[in-house]
């Protein structure tokens, strides 16, 4: 029987306590053990942005994160982002149509909380850039830009 | 982001007490969307979860010798290691369902592997990883062949043979023709006529759909010996179906669900996962998960076809094109999937939007020992409209016209009878470009700039199938029909037409008996001219050929096998 290793972390504000293999990644961990289905699995190999998560305040790709190495720390996804209703920038997605199939919106929407926490009136670039680890297939990234600043109180323009 | 609308266009052919149309309303999914909680199809928890890996081949064209599998089966957390033996009916075509064309690929491959990334042998364990050890730890013995990348080798003499169904590289239409075909006036008449000939070689790239979301599929059992399949298809029915044949089951069986798909663009009607999780499933009693890792998706995963366009155009001194000849090669890649289908639809769409009295276009489904091509967003009209506009720009160009101006010219309009012997309606070419130009700061010559859809078309020979089609029988496969078309070795010359009976199915009742339906006649009659040889009837090649006459009774109790060029007849 192939060897688990306990670790504790904070998910989405509540304390959890799992299992894990040796070497798997935070993604699995998250969606299997936790049943927090909404960091996606695109790629695995850190390239598209659709598993990304806030670790400690930081965005990082959970794909690419050992799961051992969370231990203590505090991991926020999609599924803790509206409390009683919409984040601002939950809100500003939908009013811009910033999501077509869905796949990467987690993704981005937790590039786009990362950001205006660290950055709350983004440039443009400043917004680019945030997410520029972060693929979408369907939208062409303009609605998505323009929903960011909008959730960060500025012009979508 | 503001939508402008063009309403002043077409304002006498619209109701304009719209409610929906032209402004902006929700999406149904977005919540969903954005509080992450849409249920994709890997959105699904099973206790037992366990996966599928593929053995692919590393080579473009080779025959299996010899697969060894006994140090994999021992590996930790394998369940079962399938083979093409294991699949009931490994053989499909995805057309089949409409009944169109041969059964050309194996779910898993047996024999002969035609392109990089055959799946060979498929592993169930109990996780990703240990599926992937025991892939590592399967032998497969491989005589390497020669191998074809490019679609005018893969049809030179003495090209290795990529389709073994199809010995020729291309698929053969209606038991018959190695291309569809679409002849209108006669273009070297055209060209004998034109101040100005032009011919070039269009070429264009397979892309890759590169969805978010690979294509997968969960399969588990369900309860009254029935399974559950949840699927990132686009085409669920289709899936379905294509699932119960290769499994050999019947499809009340299967319960399907689908619905989010994250991100498809075309490249997830191809079926591969379905079947495979679900045998998967039989074969271990355990839920079982089929994925594409994400250079699965790039290199296996079915991307829109490359095609290559030779196109010549004969263009008058004033900017009219009087004759465009066409020869395209669509690239289907190693098995058929869906190109032999574009392939219909571009030939209906040539030679674009334009009313040009003389087209000739040829156009191949050529096999290569590339990846197969599947749906893309508009394929089978996107290649060869990028091919066509990019030809009118270097006419123009070389003619000195403004690439603008010269489509506006040549556009056509309400009435215009099209290449394909349907009259044109709702046009709205010249409309776009009036647009386009404004936009873009170009100023028309005034009579371009009154110029109208609704005005003018149809007029005189416009309207018109032309008098003269100069035809040939350039492309007729002789003895194809009889040895592979459904016939077997009891075949008559009727097989090319008349499908055989099927096996009685108690579980499904026979349909009723169709009477022939008689064959589409042009809209308009030619008006006789004396200035080109009047033939007796305009042609219909390829939409409409005529089936040899067969015996009335024997048409009215087997359906008949291809009534039109898509297998089906619009009704």
């Amino acid at each position: 029987m192939a060897r688990k290793k306990p670790i504790q972390f904070v998910h989405n504000g509540s304390d959890k306590a799992v299992f894990v293999d040796e070497g798997e990644n935070l993604l699995d961990v998250l969606r299997r053990g936790v049943g927090d289905l909404t960091p996606k699995y695109g790629c695995g190999q850190g390239t598209c942005g659709a598993c990304t998560v806030i670790i400690d305040g930081a965005p990082r790709l959970a794909c690419l994160t050992l799961a051992e190495t969370i231990e203590g720390q505090s991991v926020e996804t999609v599924a803790g982002l509206a409390g009683g209703q919409l984040s601002p920038v939950q809100e500003a997605f939908m009013a811009h149509f910033a999501a077509q199939c869905g796949y990467c919106t987690s993704g981005m929407l937790m590039s786009a909380t990362a950001l205006l926490r660290d950055n709350p009136r983004p440039t443009r670039d400043e917004v680019v850039e945030a997410i520029s680890g972060n693929l979408c297939r369907c939208t062409g990234y303009e609605a998505i830009i323009a929903a960011v600043m909008t959730a960060s109180g500025q012009q979508a323009a | 982001m503001p939508v402008e609308m063009r309403k002043d266009l077409f304002a006498d052919e619209r109701d304009d007490n719209l409610n929906e149309v032209g402004k902006p309303t929700q999406r149904q999914d977005m919540v969903g969307h954005v509080t992450g909680r849409s249920p994709f199809y890997d959105d699904h928890l099973f206790d037992g979860l366990c996966h599928i890996r593929c053995v692919r081949s590393p080579h473009h064209n080779a025959r299996i010798r010899r697969i060894d599998t006994s140090a994999a089966e021992k590996m930790p957390g394998v369940l079962r290691v399938v083979t093409g033996a294991d699949v009931p009916g490994n053989l499909n075509t995805l057309l089949s369902l409409r009944d169109f064309g041969l059964d050309d690929e194996p779910l898993l491959h047996t024999e002969h592997c035609n392109y990089r990334g055959a799946p060979v042998v498929a592993i169930i364990a109990d996780t990703e990883r240990q599926a992937r050890e025991a892939c590592a730890a399967v032998r497969v013995d491989y005589e390497v062949l020669p191998h074809v990348l490019d679609v005018e080798e893969a049809i030179a003499p003495r090209a290795p043979v990529v389709n073994p169904p199809y010995p020729d590289n291309l698929f053969v239409y209606h038991g018959k023709y190695n291309h569809q075909k679409l002849r209108f006036g006669d273009v070297e008449a055209g060209f004998a006529e034109a101040d100005h000939v032009i011919e070039k070689r269009y070429q264009m790239s397979p892309i890759e759909q590169a969805p978010m979301e690979t294509c997968g599929a969960i399969a588990a059992p369900e309860t009254n010996n029935r399974f559950v399949c949840y699927t990132s298809t686009q085409g669920l029915f289709f899936s379905l179906g294509t699932a119960a044949k290769l499994l050999d089951v019947s499809s009340a069986r299967l319960h399907f669900i689908g619905g989010t798909v994250g991100g498809g663009f075309g490249g997830k009607v191809d079926s591969l996962h379905e079947p495979l999780a679900i045998l998967g499933t039989m074969l271990t009693g355990r839920p079982v998960k089929y994925q594409f890792d994400r250079a699965e998706e790039m290199q296996v995963g079915a991307p829109r076809g490359a095609e290559r366009w030779y196109i010549k155009t004969g263009t008058m001194a004033d900017g009219r094109i009087v004759a465009m000849q066409l020869k395209g090669y669509f690239d289907a890649g190693a098995t058929t999937r869906l190109s032999s289908y574009a392939i219909v639809k571009c030939v209906g769409h040539l030679p674009g939007p334009y009313t040009i009295p003389h087209v000739y276009a040829d156009v191949y489904c050529v096999y290569t020992n590339r990846t197969p091509a599947t749906a893309m967003r508009g394929f089978g009209i996107t290649g060869v409209d990028y091919s066509v506009e990019s030809h009118l720009d270097v006419v123009a160009h070389e003619l000195g016209l403004n690439p603008i101006e010269f489509r506006i010219m040549n556009a056509y309009r309400d009435g215009d009878m099209k290449a394909h012997r349907r009259v044109a309606k709702n046009c709205a070419l010249i409309e776009c470009c009036q647009v386009a130009a404004e936009k873009a700061g170009v100023k028309l010559a005034p009579h371009l700039q009154e110029m109208a859809s609704m005005t003018g078309g149809g007029e005189g020979a416009r309207g018109q199938i032309p008098n003269y089609t100069a035809l040939d029988e350039h492309g007729r496969v002789e003895g194809f029909a009889r040895q592979s078309y459904g016939g077997g070795d009891k075949a008559t010359p009727m097989d090319e037409f008349i499908r055989p009976m099927p096996a009685p199915q108690p579980a499904r009742p026979v349909e009723p008996a169709r009477a022939p339906v008689p064959q589409p006649q042009p809209a308009a009659t030619p008006v006789p001219s004396g200035a080109t040889p009047r033939q007796p009837e305009p042609s219909l090649e390829p939409a409409g050929a005529p089936p040899p006459a067969s015996p009335p009774d024997e048409r009215r109790r087997s359906p008949r096998r291809f009534s039109s060029v898509s297998g089906m007849r619009r009704r």
